[in-house]
């Protein structure tokens, strides 16, 4: 065996590829069924992104919050949420993470520290200061993970718990997912910045600019920053820069993106690609062992798609349940 | 034991006992500590108004000063209570909820049904309503009506000072969002309260008069110009039963229809715009569910559908008085 220059042992090396490789294909499989009419709603994919997702994660347990965005998918997946449950959620079903009453939008899980995807954004950002408070009263060393993408990055609530955040000295992470679009619209024209790193440094916050597509990079950096928030060193500011493989939802044209682009960033800026490269050029990970995980992911995803296409609808007692805990 | 005292004194008596009572209860919001990083007293305020006064001391850093911020720490109140603490936060006016609105109806509210039951959010957002202070349109709506709108939200809006502090309790101890609207032109009233803690359950409307003519339904401030007008209409040999509503979701139309199916009339008296208000609301389930009791049309004394003028001369025209209350009754008594 190949002596490992990788910060994580083959273990965490395996978890981490089979954790992108199953976002991955949960996102691909949305993809040709939400084209199917399988699918009601919309859905916003995380393909290409996930080494973000991936990578901020290993470095969380059950008890550190996130608050998610609308591209929710993959952040929900490496925080541990049950894929069977999110695919029942996706398809409206009784069985899904909300029995049906969320959507691809608004899947949480509580227990596993996900404090749900949102559908509008920005909003997670405060909420990850709550959480992160609620921790620090607790003095149990949780953190709060807030994800927005560029676009929401402009928003007030996220700019405003920045400086709360910083203010408070609340053990939280601000992540910006820089994929480079707010649905259509550059981050180049949006915001007003050259860098994150400037943005977070005005409201007086340490920031780290990574390449998002590099899972080591963003494990590397993330590390850090988790741990200084963990141990009350206070919030900081990481961005990722990354792919959006897909459409701002399904169904987007995009017509606004480059000829070329999207192919040239699924043959040069995978991060899937890229780590498998890596981690096997060098010989600590043989290939037959990610085309293990390859096959049994398939496997996960195609069950996960057959029960959610069997499971049962909500009836109309459900419609009427859960809206406050005691009325 | 009971004694005499304001309605502000009960708000702070109610944070304090619960506060006591339950570690997990903080208290957020714009300068209710007042004083936080300044050179002077570092609870020099106790809120704009006072209403916190005195909690720093007993409850020291559990009492947080926040940044003029709603967005950012109405939402970190709901997030902290989606992880387990029961946070107050202090919304100055209700005027402000236009900046932090998305994490109180996109997010408190619907995260038990959306996320399927799996979540609460035990949240209370204390704010100043209504208007009579001078202190023009930004800073003297009553906007209950926008958040009763909301499902997922309880909105309580005490008369007195005897049901502040127990709708108060209550509203730390409910495990659901709620809006609780603190008339700022009730402060000042006194009423007995009980020294000791105790909770009163919300949809339990209180009959504040007892008649057999008239049902004069109100919230807030104007349960008093409705029981003014009462004991006026009292010496024209007019008897009005005034129920105070004190929660307005959830509303105990129970009690309301109950009223009204032995008077036979109704006066709705609403602080808030006319359009899409309480009073529209209960007058609505009036004519839906005890449209045979009714012997007279029904009533609503509001405000116009204006924004509130800062003169002193139009204030006074805007708000509800008991003379336009006892005219309603009139008008009803006629048909």
């Amino acid at each position: 065996m190949a002596e490992n220059p990788f910060p994580l042992g083959r273990d965490q090396l395996l978890a981490a590829y089979r954790t992108m490789r199953t976002i991955r294909e949960f996102e691909e499989r949305l993809h040709v069924d939400f084209s199917r009419g399988d699918i009601p709603g919309f859905v916003h994919l995380y393909a290409g992104e996930e080494a973000s997702a991936a990578g901020i994660m290993m470095h969380l347990t059950d008890k550190d919050r996130i608050a998610s965005t609308h591209r929710g998918h993959g952040h929900c997946i490496a925080k541990g949420v049950d894929v069977k449950a999110m695919m029942g959620e996706i398809y409206g079903k009784v069985t899904g993470s909300c029995r049906g009453k969320g959507g691809s939008m608004h899947i949480a899980d509580l227990d596993k520290g996900m404090m749900g995807a949102n559908g509008i954004l920005g909003a997670g950002a405060p909420l990850a200061c709550g959480a992160g408070l609620a921790a620090k009263f607790r003095g149990d060393g949780g953190v709060g993970v807030s994800f927005v993408g560029d676009g929401a990055s402009n928003q007030g609530m996220f700019l405003e718990s920045l400086n709360l955040a910083a203010v408070w000295n609340l053990p939280v992470v601000f992540v910006v997912e820089n994929n480079g679009y707010a649905e259509s619209t550059s981050v180049e024209w949006a915001v007003a910045v050259d860098s994150y790193v400037d943005r977070a440094a005005g409201f007086g916050l340490p920031g780290v600019t990574v390449d998002g597509t590099d899972f080591f990079a963003v494990h590397e950096a993330a590390g850090e920053i988790v741990a200084r928030a963990r141990e009350g060193g206070g919030p900081a500011l990481l961005e990722c820069k990354m792919c959006r493989f897909y459409g701002h939802f399904e169904g987007d044209a995009q017509t606004y993106r480059g000829a070329g682009e999207v192919e040239d960033l699924r043959a040069n800026r995978d991060c899937i690609k890229i780590f498998a490269q890596r981690v096997t050029e060098t010989g600590v990970i043989r290939p037959a062992e990610l085309t293990a995980i390859d096959r049994e992911v398939l496997d996960l995803i195609e069950q996960a798609v057959a029960e959610a296409k069997a499971a049962p609808l909500p009836t109309a007692a459900d419609l009427l349940t859960d809206v406050y805990v005691s009325y | 034991m009971a004694r005499k005292i304001s309605m502000k004194d009960a708000i702070n008596e109610a944070l304090d006992q619960e506060m006591t009572r339950d570690p997990s209860v903080i208290v957020m919001g714009e300068d209710i500590v007042g004083g936080t990083g300044s050179p002077g007293e570092a609870d020099a305020w106790g809120g704009v108004l006072g209403v916190t006064k005195g909690l720093y001391a007993k409850h020291g850093d559990r009492l947080m000063d926040t940044p003029l911020s709603e967005s950012a720490y109405i939402g970190a109140a709901v997030g902290a209570a989606a992880c387990g603490m029961r946070p107050v936060a202090e919304l100055m006016f209700i005027d402000f909820m236009g900046v932090c609105l998305d994490e109180i109806f996109n997010q408190a509210a619907k995260f038990k049904y959306m996320f399927g039951g799996k979540a609460q959010t035990p949240v209370v957002i204390r704010a100043m309503v209504g208007a009579g202070f001078r202190a023009a349109a930004q800073h003297s709506q009553m906007l209950t009506p926008v958040f009763t709108h909301i499902p997922g939200l309880k909105v309580v809006c005490p008369s007195n000072a005897y049901d502040a502090k127990g709708l108060l309790i209550q509203s730390i101890r409910d495990n659901d969002p709620v809006i609780f609207c603190e008339h700022k032109n009730l402060y000042a009233h006194e009423t007995e309260v009980p020294d000791e803690p105790y909770a009163i359950p919300f949809a339990e409307a209180n009959v504040v008069r007892e008649g057999g003519d008239v049902t004069i339904v109100a919230y807030g401030l104007m349960v008093h110009r409705a029981t003014e007008a009462a004991d006026r209409l009292a010496r024209e040999g007019v008897e009005c039963e005034v129920v105070d509503l004190r929660t307005l979701s959830p509303i105990d139309m129970d009690a309301v229809l109950e009223s009204v199916e032995g008077t036979g009339r109704l006066v709705c008296v609403d602080e808030a715009s006319p359009r899409c208000s309480i009073a529209a609301d209960v007058s609505a389930q009036v004519a839906q569910h005890a449209f045979k009791a009714l012997k007279g049309p029904v009533q609503m004394v509001t405000p116009p559908h204006t924004p509130v003028p800062f003169s002193p001369a139009l204030e006074d025209l805007y708000i509800p008085s008991a003379e336009r209350v006892m005219e309603a009754v009139r008008a009803t008594m006629v048909a």
